[in-house]
């Protein structure tokens, strides 16, 4: 085809942006890299070290806490059933990885939401931007995270909270947009300041619907930590991932099962801990 | 002709806020706590030339249709009592929540002024609209607005806790609201545990905590049952009389305004239409549309004896002569009258021939018989039995027995076919 109109060099573009970007920061991130994976890998080896049994003995009480006695019971089965498999340290990997980036998810989520839901021009800014985030494969994602920090869990600890975040981002933004135009007036009337009404009044509220998109993150965060294998991050993401390589769909298929054996774990206490924040 | 001379004692002075001469305003004599002025609402973007429009007089559906904008208020003045309740009435759209929202500025107003206690509300910069929001305003809504993740006390507390008072003397103050409105021991339960009567409890519970001036209420009992409403208004009726709130009430019953019993500001269309006693209104509607508002009231059960009074030609006073009184009663021409003591205080009737039988020296109270009185707060409904049965017009007297006048048979059915007959006639 005789093209008359040029093309547009997008991905020369971006190369060159994230040449440039490297080059500026790279020391910083590489520096930062070094210092969160070494954590990583010692917390990640604490618990390993930690005897299966007290740490499956302590989500069953978290479980039970939060829900009741059938909860607890499942959980814990569940976490018997990996340590069977065999597959108990590298699910401690993955779980470390899972509740580091949901931190990071929330610390950056949670505000940038309240903003959001606050501020119109913020939620014009940040409404696409997440869509990107969520639409685009989450595998592009790892590409630029290695030139950053390189690779190993760090990068796939990026890679998640970009992926992981919008749910919380969103989810706040609604929660807080959601609380009823009436008690926002009845908080007006009594004088609150912006700052009051937020803390009295809006979160609380919002608290329910915050907690949901707080689930999805981890949800996601599972997920996208078994793709992160591909650069370097351990876990059960890496059995499922020379599986692949080898071609052993058994094992493939064990690791498989381990990870969702975990994310309706998670999933089930996080649900439980949004109803409890419901107003009655 | 001496004729109406005589009736020299002050009917201004009257004891009951609520008997009222049409036309007389008590407002007048207390002192104006809240007092808006010329105040214009416009809802949208092209706000400044809606104004303009609307000064220049023009109707809301020109403007919107010129402007895309909406009126909500139209050059709204009138003053608010200080210890009044005064009801914003109106259908909805009339502008009557607006107006309310004005008052502490959850709805900026376009134009005009507002001023508390001569503050003007209207200029504030945030911090101080703040602090007169938490001080000089407590509001109570329609549909409650608790919040549903706070206890009762919580509830109740949070204006307290939003000045930041320290949490012991809140509890306290939140208590003593909390028995005030009769919800003891309901202070650890959570808003859905309560009835919607008991929620708007909680609600008034919590505008009153504060202390405020002024209690702002939203339709406050549009939202409850019937028998639940009525009980609500008496009990709000009772509360202002014991804590001399100044009480702003939106509705669009008109049957709850009189419950109320306060001054009544009619809106329509963002205007007000007539401020006045509910039986002021009755009695002279100002516009057809007002007429046309009250038609289905019962006039008689609304009619205080108070604003029919009649004129007594001739009332003669204890200590007088007796002879000289018989030739003054002879040269006006009436065969009997009342007869006041010296604080105008109402002894019973009497006539000529019983005046010509008093003996020399003798005093003009062995000539007087008793006769039956009602009271000016009577309605004409509970005075029409005892006029009813009385030859003669029925003397109207005040709290302290004081004579304020008559009412006839007469009176009362022209009032009542005045108001039936034809509503626009009467206008």
């Amino acid at each position: 085809m005789n093209w008359s109109v040029p093309r547009i060099p997008l991905d020369t573009w971006c190369d060159a942006a994230l040449d440039w970007l490297t080059e500026a920061l790279s020391g910083v991130t590489r520096a930062i890299s070094h210092s969160v994976s070494d954590w990583i890998a010692e917390l990640t080896t604490l618990l390993q070290a930690v005897p299966p049994p007290m740490i499956i003995l302590a989500f069953g009480l978290l479980a039970w806490r939060v829900s009741g006695w059938r909860l607890s019971i499942g959980s814990m089965l569940g976490f018997a059933f990996l340590w069977n498999l065999r597959l108990w340290d590298p699910m401690v990997t993955t779980l470390v990885m899972v509740v580091l980036s949901t931190a990071a998810s929330i610390a950056i989520g949670l505000p940038l939401g309240i903003v959001a839901a606050l501020n119109a021009r913020t939620w014009r800014v940040v409404a696409p931007c997440m869509d990107m985030a969520q639409t685009m494969p989450s595998f592009v994602y790892l590409i630029p995270a290695i030139p950053f920090f390189g690779l190993g869990p760090v990068s796939a600890c990026f890679a998640t909270v970009i992926f992981a975040m919008p749910p919380t981002i969103r989810l706040t933004a609604l929660g807080i947009l959601q609380v009823p135009g009436e008690l926002t007036e009845a908080a007006d009337a009594f004088g609150t300041t912006r700052w009051q009404k937020l803390v009295k009044v809006q979160l609380p509220l919002a608290l329910p619907t915050i907690m949901a998109g707080i689930n999805q993150t981890i949800m996601l965060s599972l997920s996208m930590v078994v793709i992160a294998a591909m650069i370097g991050a351990g876990g059960l993401g890496r059995e499922v991932w020379s599986a692949i390589q080898r071609l052993e769909a058994g094992r493939g298929f064990q690791a498989g099962v381990a990870i969702a054996v975990l994310a309706i774990i998670l999933d089930r206490i996080t649900q439980q801990v949004s109803r409890r924040a419901q107003p009655r | 002709m001496t004729a109406l001379v005589p009736f020299n004692f002050d009917i201004g002075s009257a004891a009951s806020p609520s008997i009222k001469m049409p036309g007389v305003k008590t407002a007048e004599k207390r002192t104006a706590l809240i007092e808006v002025q010329d105040v214009s609402k416009v809802f949208g973007d092209r706000s400044a030339e809606a104004l303009t429009m609307l000064d220049a007089g023009e109707d809301r559906a020109a403007i919107l249709a010129r402007t895309g904008t909406a009126v909500g208020l139209n050059h709204v003045s009138f003053d608010v009592a200080e210890g009044e309740i005064l009801v914003v009435m109106g259908l909805s759209g009339s502008g009557k929540s607006t107006m309310l929202r004005c008052l502490n500025r959850l709805i900026e107003p376009s134009s005009g002024t507002i001023r508390v206690r001569g503050a003007d509300v209207t200029a504030m910069a945030p911090a101080a609209l703040r602090d007169f929001r938490r001080h000089s305003f407590g509001m109570v809504f329609q549909h409650f607005a608790l919040f549903p993740h706070r206890t009762i006390l919580g509830n109740v507390e949070f204006g307290l806790e939003v000045q930041g008072m320290a949490k012991p003397a809140r509890r306290d103050s939140a208590m003593r609201a909390i028995e005030l409105v009769g919800l003891k021991g309901w202070d650890a339960r959570y808003p859905s545990e309560l009835s919607g009567g008991m929620k708007q409890r909680a609600g008034l519970a919590r505008a009153l905590a504060a202390d405020a001036a002024v209690l702002l209420m939203d339709e406050a009992f549009s939202a409850l049952d019937p028998l639940i409403r009525r009980d609500m208004q008496q009990e709000l009726v009772e509360l202002q009389r014991r804590l001399q709130k100044t009480i702003v009430f939106v509705s669009h019953d008109l049957d709850e305004a009189i419950a109320l019993g306060g001054r009544i500001v009619l809106m329509k269309d963002g205007a007000i239409v007539q401020v006045g006693t509910a039986e002021a209104i009755l009695a002279h509607p100002a516009t057809p549309y007002v007429a046309r508002f009250v038609e289905h009231i019962d006039v008689a059960s609304v009619l205080k004896v108070g604003a029919l009074l009649a004129a007594v030609p001739i009332v003669l006073r204890s200590q007088e002569d007796p002879a000289e009184a018989a030739n003054r009663m002879e040269a006006a021409g009436c065969g009997n009258t009342l007869v006041v003591d010296a604080a105008g205080r109402l002894l019973g009737r009497t006539d000529i021939a019983a005046l010509r039988r008093v003996p020399n020296g003798q005093g003009l109270e062995r000539a007087v018989r008793s006769c039956a009185r009602v009271a000016a707060t009577a309605s004409v409904k509970q005075a029409l039995p005892v006029v009813a049965a009385e030859a003669e017009a029925v003397a109207v007297v005040d709290e302290d027995g004081r004579l304020l006048g008559t009412i006839d048979r007469v009176g009362i059915i022209n009032a009542l076919a005045r108001r039936s007959a034809n509503p626009e006639a009467a206008s």
